[in-house]
């Protein structure tokens, strides 16, 4: 899945997709960004990255990438490990709570390299 | 708040105990403690309490448990004025006043006694020794607990229901319990000699010897006033009879009314004691009412609390001047109840008194199971009957009685094993009408339970007990109530469901017999069988669980990791601030010095504030997720292992000092201790386990608030399971005593894996035990008795967890795909710069984020 970020932004190379084990997240750090880096690979075998803030607005604290990934209906989402917060891993929208979103952004695999757009 | 005036009457009830109480509360419940002054003068230093299950206060209960008030200040609420440890010494009847003890005259409008009954101790000579008691009240219970810790051997005198109850007790604390009966058989009031039989030798098996048509002549006290021993003779033949030697005599003879106010006042009297009172409860004297045990109907005082409870409404009816008031025209004495895990059961004409009524009997000695029906000369009607050994069939069988339903063509096959292959004849709830009424102790029939059912939604037993109060008094009903509730629900057809989450449409219970019986080893494999969607933070973790508790592979493989819980995830307690605490693992407390170094080391080289945890080991905290692993290694080098506070598994067995040191201690506590949780760390299961190891009666490791408790005694150990701190604290339950370790060890390797295969998600010991059928008895049974045919396997899979251990650090550290998990970003060596630790007392503490706040700008962006 290759998606053009829009002019501004830059692809970043943070890591391979072996070194994130499926179904986990991993921090990746960007400039002054912490990024949560989740891999996903659904019953079908089918494999996807999201790139989301690290930060959960409940906990206060850097954190989201060490959460439990899963689904709630057919949204994918990962619950923030402190106080289990859900967020849809698409848009970031918090699914317990329709006026807390947190930062998304573009992620891509290039050549078995994970990438994301700042 | 209520509206009273000078003007309201005033209604004075002498005796808080269970019916005055039940008086007092229907008062409230209709509404007439707002047109009345209600006094009442409560002897005991405590408001009524449940007497009928006062044993259970040796199993832990408090009397706040015990309490029969909704809260404490119930009463207070609702303008009740209590006169509490104060005595009622006479009444003016002419006058209308009573006096009490402390000299306080007050007037009344209306009188009720409620004084209830004391134990009758036969005028033996010597029952005045240190050691006699009776068995009546809270603090004759902890009279005899506090006696009993310098006891061996305990008789009780009496071999009624009341008797045996308090053998069990005295067995339960230790003590070589006999039981000496008059009579030539065991409750004579409630068995016959067939059934007496068998009780007896039910009885003898769990170790109370029993000792029948035994006269004590005489109690031969020491020196210092304490028994040493007691001697009869025979009733019959009226020759010495041998004599035993005992530490402890509890007299359980009878009771008698406490009429004595009634004498007094000059009401009219029973011959033998007892205030006469008519069908609306009203004594010689139309202004004064007695009721419950003190009260004399026809020649007849109810010993037990269901007719003194509908003596108590009776009387209200009364004195309020209800049109078409209730009457009491004498009551059903029924019973069923579990002795020393015998069950019993006796209802209507047991003894089969009615002329010309038809006797069938079954008896299966194998079994020890003792049934029979006392049928009509017609033999179309059920007069009575007694069960023994399997009461399953009380409650419908009482009812046919009480209801009079038409039998079955052969009656005799109601208490005939079933043939094999036949449907069995038991005429189940549904036979009953609605006037049934299911619990005699709160007058609730069938058609109130069911339509609470209906219109209320209930869906539980608890949810019954507290809408309709069914099932809280003697608590013989609850079984009925439970075939209600099923039979009514699935008339409605609803099924209860108990689904995990959206995930998975099992319950916890459910899913960990998939796993095992299906033998899968992975969540996917779970989920592609059982399940739907990609799992969640509720089932994962819950399946992750089960994996462990069933396969106990390392919990970080590739395929569980994902469905680690937080803490589990990184093998250490998550902050708020997102860094780690580390807590090694120190069993029963023992830590050599080079262990405490090396934690003072380690925190000082990796700057954590350290603590001394309630839970008798130290919690380093602070640890950044990528120094875990260094963190670690250090500790493992002086013969830490995790000490999985971060797992619903097993955290600590505490102990205290024990025999090797106390100058108290019975047996090696601490050894012990260090024993049993080498045997189970690791163990993971529904919530997290704790344990913990007394080295004598003083209890000092406080086992009693632990899932399972160990208190060691001069013959071995008891093991109590079950009990909790935190939240909500509740007190173990006595499982075993006397145990060898060998045998204790076998009880708990059975109570943990049963509780692991059943319990919910995050459900602790004792609130899985809460909601255990059949309580403590039910789970004797299944782990001492093996009545479901398990514990052979519940042995061996605790077994192959107990043989499959590993350090869950030691490999994390030394397995690099592993340890490769631990860091703080995939892509950069540096430290979260979020983190940010403020001294406090000569230590670090996270940073809250106010303090953080004005240069946040600095350490992140979002
Ligand atoms: C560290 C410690 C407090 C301390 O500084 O003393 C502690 C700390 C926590 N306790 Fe505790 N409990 C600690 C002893 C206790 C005790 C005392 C004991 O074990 O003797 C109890 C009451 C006894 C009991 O469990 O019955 C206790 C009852 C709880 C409860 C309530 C459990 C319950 O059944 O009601 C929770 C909440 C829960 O587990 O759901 C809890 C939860 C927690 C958590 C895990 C809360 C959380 O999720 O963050 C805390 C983790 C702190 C950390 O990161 O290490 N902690 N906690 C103690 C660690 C003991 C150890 O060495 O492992
Ligand atoms: C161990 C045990 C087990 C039992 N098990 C069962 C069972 O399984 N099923 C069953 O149906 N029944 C059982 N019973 C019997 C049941 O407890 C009684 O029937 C019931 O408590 C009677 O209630 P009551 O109010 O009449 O008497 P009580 O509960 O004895 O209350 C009378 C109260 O009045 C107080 N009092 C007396 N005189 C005065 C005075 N002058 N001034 C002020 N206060 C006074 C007393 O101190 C006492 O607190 C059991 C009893 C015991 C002891
Ligand atoms: S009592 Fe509460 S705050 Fe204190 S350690 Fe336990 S869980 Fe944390
Ligand atoms: S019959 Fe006693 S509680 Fe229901």
């Amino acid at each position: 899945m290759i998606t053009s970020p829009s002019p501004t932004l830059t692809w970043h190379t943070v890591c391979t997709v072996g070194d994130i084990t499926p179904n986990t997240g991993a921090a990746a750090l960007i400039g002054k960004r912490q990024i949560a880096v989740i891999r996903v690979v659904d019953r079908a075998g089918g494999e996807k990255f999201y790139g989301l803030s690290n930060w959960c607005p409940f906990a206060q604290a850097m954190v989201i990438s060490r959460g439990i990934v899963g689904s709630k209906g057919d949204i994918p989402k990962i619950a923030s490990p402190i106080y289990k917060q859900s967020f849809d891993l698409k848009s970031g929208q918090c699914l317990d709570d329709p006026s807390v979103s947190i930062p998304t952004y573009q992620t891509r695999v290039a050549d078995g390299f994970i990438q994301i757009a700042l | 708040m209520n509206s009273k005036t000078d003007s309201n009457k005033t209604v004075i009830v002498i005796g808080n105990g269970m019916v005055g109480h039940k008086f007092i509360d229907t008062m409230i419940a209709r509404g007439e403690h707002l047109s009345w002054n209600v006094v009442t003068f409560c002897e005991e230093p405590r408001l009524a309490y449940d007497r009928v299950y006062l044993s259970s206060f040796f199993a832990g209960k408090t009397a706040e448990d015990l309490s029969l008030l909704p809260r404490p200040t119930f009463y207070a609420e609702n303008g009740i004025t209590v006169h509490l440890g104060s005595k009622v010494v006479s009444i003016d009847k002419a006058a209308k006043t009573v006096t009490s003890s402390t000299g306080e005259v007050l007037s009344y409008d209306k009188l009720v006694l409620a004084t209830g009954s004391f134990p009758f101790v036969p005028p033996v000579t010597g029952r005045d020794a240190t050691g006699c008691f009776v068995y009546r009240t809270i603090e004759d219970l902890v009279a005899m607990q506090r006696h009993a810790t310098t006891s061996k051997v305990g008789v009780v005198i009496g071999g009624g229901l009341l008797g045996l109850e308090c053998a069990s007790a005295l067995k339960n604390m230790g003590l070589e319990t006999h039981v000496v009966e008059f009579a030539s058989r065991l409750m004579t009031v409630q068995v016959d000699d067939g059934g007496g039989a068998i009780l007896k030798r039910k009885i003898e098996s769990m170790g109370v010897k029993v000792h029948l048509n035994r006269n004590t002549s005489e109690i031969v006290k020491t020196a210092d006033g304490r028994i040493d021993k007691m001697t009869f003779i025979d009733p019959v033949t009226q020759k010495p009879a041998g004599e035993l030697k005992t530490d402890m005599i509890v007299f359980s003879a009878g009771i008698r009314p406490r009429d004595e106010l009634g004498k007094q006042a000059g009401l009219a009297m029973g011959e033998r004691g007892g205030i006469n009172v008519d069908d609306h409860c009203v004594t010689s004297d139309a202004d004064i009412l007695a009721i419950g045990e003190c009260a004399l109907y026809k020649n007849r005082i109810y010993g037990l609390v269901a007719p003194g409870y509908h003596m108590a409404t009776v009387a209200v009816d009364t004195i309020t001047k209800k049109p078409e008031p209730l009457t009491f025209t004498g009551f059903d004495m029924s019973t069923k109840l579990k002795l020393m895990g015998v069950d019993v059961g006796s209802f209507g004409d047991a003894m089969g008194a009615t002329p010309g009524c038809h006797i069938a009997s079954f008896t299966d000695s194998n079994a020890e199971v003792y049934r029979k029906l006392v049928l009509s000369a017609d033999r179309k009607q059920l007069l009575g009957g007694v069960l023994i050994g399997d009461t399953s069939a009380y409650g419908s069988l009482h009812q046919f009685m009480l209801n009079r339903v038409a039998l079955p063509a052969n009656p005799e096959d109601l208490i005939l094993p079933a043939r094999s292959g036949a449907k069995p004849t038991g005429l189940g709830v549904e036979c009953l009408p609605d006037s049934a009424t299911i619990c005699s102790c709160h007058n609730v029939t069938k058609g109130t339970i069911c339509s609470a059912i209906d219109t209320r939604e209930l869906r539980e037993v608890s949810d019954i007990k507290s809408c309709t109060k069914a099932g809280t008094g003697c608590g013989s009903c609850v079984s009925l109530v439970k075939d209600l509730l099923k039979d009514t629900l699935k008339k409605k057809g609803i099924t209860v469901v108990n689904h995990l989450c959206e995930h998975f449409a099992h319950s916890r219970q459910e899913l960990a017999s998939l796993v095992r019986l299906g033998k899968l080893k992975t969540f996917d494999a779970l989920l592609a069988k059982h399940g739907t969607g990609e799992g969640c933070e509720i089932c994962k973790p819950t399946v992750g669980s089960i994996m462990a508790s069933t396969w106990n592979e390392h919990i970080l493989e590739t395929k569980h990791a994902p469905l680690q819980d937080t803490n589990d995830r990184f093998l250490a307690n998550m902050q708020r601030d997102g860094t780690y605490s580390v807590v090694p693992r120190v069993p029963g407390g023992e830590i050599t010095a080079d262990q405490l170094i090396c934690l003072g080391t380690v925190a000082k080289k990796y700057n954590l504030y350290s603590k001394i945890t309630g839970g008798q080991r130290v919690d380093l905290f602070g640890a950044r997720v990528e120094q875990l692993p260094l963190i670690w290694e250090e500790l493992l080098k002086v013969g830490f292992e995790s000490g999985h506070a971060y797992g619903k598994a097993l955290r600590t067995v505490k102990s205290c000092v024990g025999s090797t040191w106390c100058r108290y201690g019975v047996q090696d506590s601490v050894g012990f201790a260090i024993k049993v949780e080498n045997r189970y760390k690791g163990l993971r299961s529904p919530h997290k386990l704790k344990g913990g190891v007394s080295g004598c009666a003083r209890e000092c490791a406080e086992a009693q608030s632990k899932d399972f408790g160990i208190i060691a005694t001069e013959n071995g150990y008891n093991l109590y399971v079950c009990g909790n701190g935190g939240m909500k604290p509740q007190h173990a339950q006595l499982l075993a005593a006397d145990l060898t370790e060998a045998a204790c060890l076998t009880l708990i390797d059975r109570f943990l894996m049963f509780y692991i295969r059943t319990a919910d998600r995050l459900e602790r010991t004792a609130t899985w035990f809460n909601k255990l059928d059949g309580g403590i008895d039910y789970l004797k049974d299944v782990v001492i008795a093996d009545k479901l045919g398990i514990c052979a396997e519940l042995d061996s899979e605790m077994a192959q967890i107990v043989a499959t251990y590993q350090d869950e650090w030691r490999t994390a550290v030394e397995t690099p795909e592993k340890r490769r998990q631990f860091r703080a970003f995939i892509n950069s060596s540096d430290q979260d710069p979020t983190i940010v630790m403020i001294e406090e007392r000569g230590q670090i503490r996270p940073a809250f984020f106010e303090e953080k706040a004005p240069n946040i700008d600095r350490l992140m962006e979002v």
